[in-house]
């Protein structure tokens, strides 16, 4: 795994392709997450995947300059403080700490269960963030090792 | 039939973390434990739990992907000849014969596959979907039910994070400081 210069013109080209439906797969399991199997933790892991199969295929260069990686950051630990927000508003609004503070609406309908879908979304963006910092910091770990 | 299919999985399982252990070859060593992983993954989905089979088959994934990333560099993991002590090896199969005899009683009192004891999963399945207008099930229970524990989660995850994030960034920092100074 040559870290700067990624591997070869096929995995490359397939991966610019593959990774769009990768990613389009992993929000589809977070957004329907109350209707269908999976929900923030799945669809989380298959993004953090999607980023990981393009820095394997390109390179940690490449790719710091697609994602921002400060940016991921900040996500993963705001989103720690998104999921407290919603519980406090559920305590002014309903009287208990994560009370379901919105409406549920309608069975089967795409905006329907209250808070369920927020902290969903939520759930997913700390997921996806952490455990790809994660991965990255591991190849960072990686090329220091090697140049020693 | 669901019985006869789990015991072919948990089977193949034993087999495959035997070779995992046994097989001289890292790369083989790192594959075969997937194997186990995907067992897991396939069992959780005759069970018919989705949602745990699609965490389960993602993170088997991950896991192969930072153990390759991990173990790969030959020079840094050797091999280490490990000496049986006989007695001990003999010791350790009485005591554990011993503990599956006295447990033969207590897996007599289990109840029965997929009839619980419990009342509570009965009124989960009652009133979920008219309580919190979730169509999924498990996601009701996991957001709005117990919600609770999925914050104790979230922080679990976080502070793993921060921990792996504090002892790899001060070895990769000190190396470009050194970068720097030459």
């Amino acid at each position: 795994m040559k870290d700067q210069h990624g591997m070869t013109l096929i995995v490359k080209t397939i991966t610019r392709i593959s990774v769009w439906l990768i990613l389009l797969y992993g929000f589809y399991i977070i957004f329907h997450g109350h209707l269908t199997p999976g929900g923030g933790f799945a669809g989380g892991v298959i993004i953090a995947l999607a980023f990981l199969n393009y820095m394997l295929a390109y390179g940690r260069g490449k790719t710091e300059k697609w994602i921002n990686i400060n940016l991921l950051h900040d996500l993963e630990s705001a989103s720690a403080i998104l999921f407290l927000i919603v519980g406090i508003i559920g305590i002014a609004l309903s009287g208990t700490f994560l009370a379901n503070w919105i409406t549920s609406g309608k069975l089967f309908s795409l905006f329907s269960s209250g808070t369920i879908p927020i902290l969903n979304i939520i759930i997913g963006i700390k997921v996806c963030a952490g455990l790809f910092f994660v991965v990255w910091t591991l190849s960072i770990f990686h090329i220091e090792e090697e140049a020693d | 039939m669901v019985e006869i299919w789990l015991i072919f999985l948990l089977s193949i399982m034993i087999i495959a973390s035997i070779v995992a252990i046994e097989v001289k070859n890292k790369l083989s060593a790192i594959i075969t434990l997937g194997i186990v992983g995907l067992g897991t993954s396939l069992a959780f989905l005759f069970m018919q739990a989705p949602d745990l089979a699609i965490v389960q088959f993602l993170f088997e994934i991950f896991a192969i992907v930072i153990l390759v990333r991990a173990f790969i560099n030959p020079k840094k993991h050797q091999e280490e000849k490990s000496g049986m002590n006989k007695f001990l090896a003999v010791c350790t199969i009485i005591v554990l014969v011993l503990i599956a005899w006295q447990s033969l009683d207590l897996l007599k009192a289990l109840p029965e596959f997929g009839n619980p004891k419990m009342e509570t999963a009965q009124y989960y399945l009652d009133n979920g979907a008219s309580e919190t207008g979730s169509a999924n099930l498990v996601t009701s229970i996991i957001l709005d039910y117990r919600a609770y524990d999925t914050l104790g989660e979230v922080t679990v995850l976080f502070t793993a994070i921060l921990g792996a994030l504090a002892i790899l960034r001060v070895k990769a920092g000190k190396s470009e400081e050194e970068e720097v100074s030459k």
